[in-house]
C-alpha cells in the first residue's frame, strides 16, 4: 500500500477534470468581458459566477475520487476507430456538401461511417448509400423543398 | 365551461385537415425513429426537429407533439422486443414487458403498453386543460426574482430526482448554462466566446448540441458494442389481451396514470421519475408481487401510464412558466424559439389557437396511435430486424441533412460533429447529457432574469429571500437537496437509478 494518491473512481475523476477545466476556461473568458457589480452586471459577470462554481464542483468531484475508499470504477479504453469513422465521415459530409453536391457528400457520409462497424462489407455499405441517397433526394430535396445543390458546381 | 370552450377551439385548430396530416405524420415518424434500439424520445425530436421548420408555428408544435408521442411508443416497442431500452424512462418497461415477450406474450405486452398510454393520455390531456389556466394566472405575478427562483428550483428538481450521481450532475447544468451563454450578449452587445468565428456570435446551435450529445454520442457507443442480442421478432401474434389481462392491467394503468400526472408536474418531473414510482407501487400493492419481474402485465401497464401522463402534464410548467422541467421540455422551448414563440404566460393570450390547439393535439395524437401503430406492429417488428450496420448510416443521414437545412450552413454540421466527440466523452465518464441540455436552454433566461432583479433591487441578494413566492421557492429547493441528504432516501434513489 503506497500512501501515493490513487485515481480509484477513474469515471468521477475525468468528469471533474472536464469540469474543472471547462470552468477555468470559461472563467478566464469571462475575466476578459466587463464584469461589472451585482446590480449592474457586465457581460462577464454571469459567465464569471457559473464559471467559479464549476471549478469548485470540479475539485471537489476530483477530491472524491481519490479518496482511498472511494467506490472503484474504471472507464472502458475507447475505440477510437468508431469514434473517427462515425465524425471524420460527418466532417467529410461538411465539407464535400458545398462543392460536390448532396450526392456525393451523402455517398462518402455513408460509405465512411459504414467502415466504422465491425462487419463492414463494401457491397452492403455501397446498397445502403444509394438506398439512402435516392430516399433522401426524395424526401428533402423533392419533398420538402430544402434547397441543396444535388452535383458539383461544374456541372452545373 | 370556459375549459369546454378552450377544448373547443382547441379541437377545431388540431382538426384541420393540414394540422391532422402533420399530427399523423410526426407519429408515424416520431415511431419510426424511436422504434429504432438505442433511440430515445429525446434523440429522436433531436433528429426530427429540422423538418419542422419551414411549417407554420401551429402545425409544427403539433406535428413535434405527434413526434414525442410516436417517439416514446417505438421506445416501449424496442425495450420489449429486444430488451433495449432508448431512454431511462422505458428501462421499467423493459423489465417485465421483455419477459412476457420472452414467454411468447409480445403481443399482449405491445397492445397493453398503447393501451395503457391511451388512457394516460386522454386522462393527462384534462389535467393539462384545467391546470393551464390557473397556472398561468399565478406567472403573471411573478417578477425576475421569482422567475430565478424557480429556474433554481427546476434545475435542482431536474438533477435530484432524473439522475445518478448529484453532484457530476450539478457539473453538467452548470456547464450547459455557460455554453448557452455563449453568442452575443443581448445586454452589451458583446459576442461571449465567439472567439472572431461569426457563426458563434448567434450561440451554439441547439440542433447541433442535442444531436451531436444525444445522437452522434450514442451511435458511436452502439457501434462499439458487439454483443449479440436476442430478439422476439417472430412471434408477435395475439396482439389483443385476453379478458383477463384486461382486468389486470386497466386499474394499473388508471394508478399510474394519477401518479404520474401529480409527478410530471414537478419541477425535475416527467417520464422517468413517474414510471419508477409506479413501478414501485404496482409492486406493493400487487398480490402477485412474485410476479414481477417475471412478466407481471401490471408492470407494463402502471409505468407505461405513468410515463405518458408524466409526459403530457410536463407541458404545465412548459406553456404556463415558459420553463422546461425535463430534456424533452427543452428541446421543446428549442422549437418553439425558433418559430419566435417565448414559452410562458402570455402565450395562452396571445396565442390562444396554438395553446389550445397543441393540448387538442396531444390527445389526437395519442388517439392516433393507437389507431395506427397497433395494426402497424408488424412493420416496426420488421424495422428491428435491420442490422444496426445498416441503420445507424441512415440515422447519420438524417442528422447531416437535418442539422445543415437549419441555416443552411455546413459550419452546423462540423459543430455537430465536435460536440459528438464531447457527447462521446461525457459517456464515458458517466456524465448525463440531460441536465447539460437543460442547463443549455435555461442560461440566458437565468442570467436575464437575475440581472434585472438584481438591477431592481439595486445589488442586493436580500430580493430573492424578502418576496414571498421567491423564498418559498427557494425553500423547497433547499428542502429537496436536503431530502436526497438524508440517508434512507439515499439508499433508494441508489438502488432505483442502479438499472440504468
Amino acid at each position: 500500500m503506497s500512501t501515493k494518491l490513487r485515481i480509484r473512481n477513474e469515471k468521477d475523476f475525468g468528469a471533474g477534470c472536464i469540469y474543472l477545466l471547462a470552468g477555468a476556461g470559461f472563467s478566464l473568458g469571462a475575466l476578459g468581458y466587463r464584469v461589472g457589480d451585482a446590480s449592474r452586471m457586465g457581460p462577464g459577470w454571469f459567465p464569471l459566477c457559473v464559471g467559479v462554481l464549476l471549478v469548485l464542483i470540479g475539485m471537489v468531484i476530483v477530491a472524491q475520487s481519490v479518496r482511498p475508499h472511494a467506490a472503484p470504477e474504471t472507464v472502458k479504453r475507447p475505440d477510437f476507430q468508431a469514434l473517427a469513422w462515425v465524425l471524420g465521415a460527418v466532417i467529410l459530409f461538411g465539407l464535400l456538401l458545398k462543392p460536390a453536391g448532396l450526392v456525393i457528400a451523402l455517398v462518402v457520409l455513408v460509405v465512411v461511417s459504414s467502415r466504422a462497424s465491425h462487419e463492414f462489407t463494401w457491397r452492403a455499405a455501397l446498397i445502403n448509400a444509394l438506398l439512402l441517397t435516392l430516399f433522401s433526394i426524395a424526401v428533402f430535396v423533392k419533398g420538402i423543398n430544402l434547397y441543396i445543390g444535388l452535383w458539383p458546381e461544374f456541372l452545373g | 365551461m370556459e375549459l369546454l370552450s378552450n377544448l373547443a377551439l382547441g379541437f377545431e385548430t388540431a382538426l384541420s385537415f393540414q394540422n391532422l396530416m402533420y399530427s399523423l405524420i410526426g407519429c408515424l415518424l416520431g415511431t419510426l425513429i424511436g422504434v429504432l434500439p438505442g433511440l430515445g424520445p429525446s434523440t429522436t425530436i433531436a433528429m426530427l426537429l429540422p423538418i419542422t421548420y419551414t411549417l407554420p408555428p401551429v402545425s409544427a408544435l403539433i406535428m413535434l407533439a405527434g413526434i414525442y408521442y410516436g417517439a416514446q411508443y417505438g421506445g416501449s416497442t424496442t425495450a420489449i422486443l429486444v430488451n433495449l431500452p432508448g431512454e431511462s424512462s422505458s428501462v421499467v418497461t423493459a423489465i417485465d414487458g421483455y419477459q412476457m415477450a420472452r414467454k411468447g406474450r409480445a403481443g399482449a405486452a405491445l397492445a397493453t403498453a398503447g393501451i395503457s398510454s391511451f388512457i394516460a393520455g386522454c386522462i393527462a390531456t384534462l389535467v393539462l386543460a384545467a391546470f393551464a389556466v390557473p397556472m398561468s394566472e399565478l406567472a403573471f405575478k411573478f417578477g425576475p426574482a421569482e422567475y430565478f427562483s424557480l429556474m433554481v428550483l427546476g434545475l435542482v428538481g431536474a438533477v435530484v430526482l432524473a439522475s445518478g450521481s448529484l453532484l457530476k450532475a450539478i457539473g453538467m447544468i452548470l456547464l450547459g448554462l455557460i455554453l448557452g451563454l455563449v453568442g452575443t450578449d443581448v445586454n452589451s452587445g458583446t459576442a461571449r466566446y465567439a472567439f472572431g468565428v461569426p457563426e458563434l456570435t448567434d450561440g451554439i446551435n441547439f440542433v447541433a448540441l442535442a444531436m451531436g450529445i444525444f445522437g452522434f454520442a450514442e451511435i458511436i457507443a452502439n457501434v462499439e458494442q458487439r454483443e449479440h442480442r436476442e430478439t422476439f421478432t417472430n412471434n408477435v401474434t395475439h396482439l389483443f389481451p385476453t379478458k383477463e389481462d384486461f382486468r389486470r392491467f386497466i386499474p394499473a394503468a388508471l394508478r399510474g396514470t394519477s401518479l404520474g400526472a401529480v409527478l410530471g408536474m414537478l419541477p425535475g418531473g416527467g417520464a422517468t421519475l413517474s414510471a419508477f414510482a409506479s413501478y414501485t407501487l404496482e409492486k406493493k400493492l400487487s398480490r402477485r408481487s412474485e410476479e414481477f419481474g417475471h412478466g407481471a402485465i401490471e408492470g407494463v401497464a402502471g409505468p407505461e401510464a405513468a410515463n405518458n401522463a408524466g409526459a403530457q402534464t410536463s407541458f404545465v410548467p412548459l406553456l404556463t412558466l415558459g420553463i422546461p422541467s425535463n430534456v424533452v421540455m427543452a428541446l421543446m422551448v428549442g422549437a418553439m424559439t425558433i418559430h419566435n414563440i417565448q414559452p410562458g404566460p402570455q402565450v395562452m393570450t396571445s396565442n390562444p389557437e396554438l395553446f389550445w390547439g397543441l393540448i387538442a393535439s396531444m390527445w389526437i395524437g395519442n388517439a392516433v396511435l393507437i389507431v395506427l401503430n397497433l395494426p402497424l406492429v408488424g412493420l416496426w417488428v420488421k424495422l428491428l430486424k435491420v442490422p444496426y450496420r445498416l441503420l445507424y448510416p441512415a440515422i447519420l443521414v438524417f442528422c447531416c441533412i437535418g442539422v445543415y437545412s437549419i441555416n443552411n450552413n455546413t459550419f452546423d454540421v462540423f459543430m455537430t460533429a465536435g460536440l459528438g466527440v464531447a457527447g462521446y466523452l461525457f459517456a464515458r465518464f458517466g456524465m448525463e447529457p440531460a441536465p447539460l441540455l437543460l442547463g443549455f436552454v435555461l442560461g440566458p433566461m437565468m442570467e436575464e432574469n437575475l440581472r434585472r432583479a438584481l438591477q431592481l433591487s439595486r445589488g442586493s441578494f436580500g430580493t430573492f429571500v424578502e418576496r414571498p413566492i421567491s423564498l418559498g421557492l427557494l425553500i423547497a429547493t433547499v428542502g429537496l437537496l436536503a431530502l436526497v441528504a438524508l440517508p434512507a432516501v439515499k439508499k433508494s434513489r441508489e438502488e432505483a437509478f442502479q438499472e440504468e
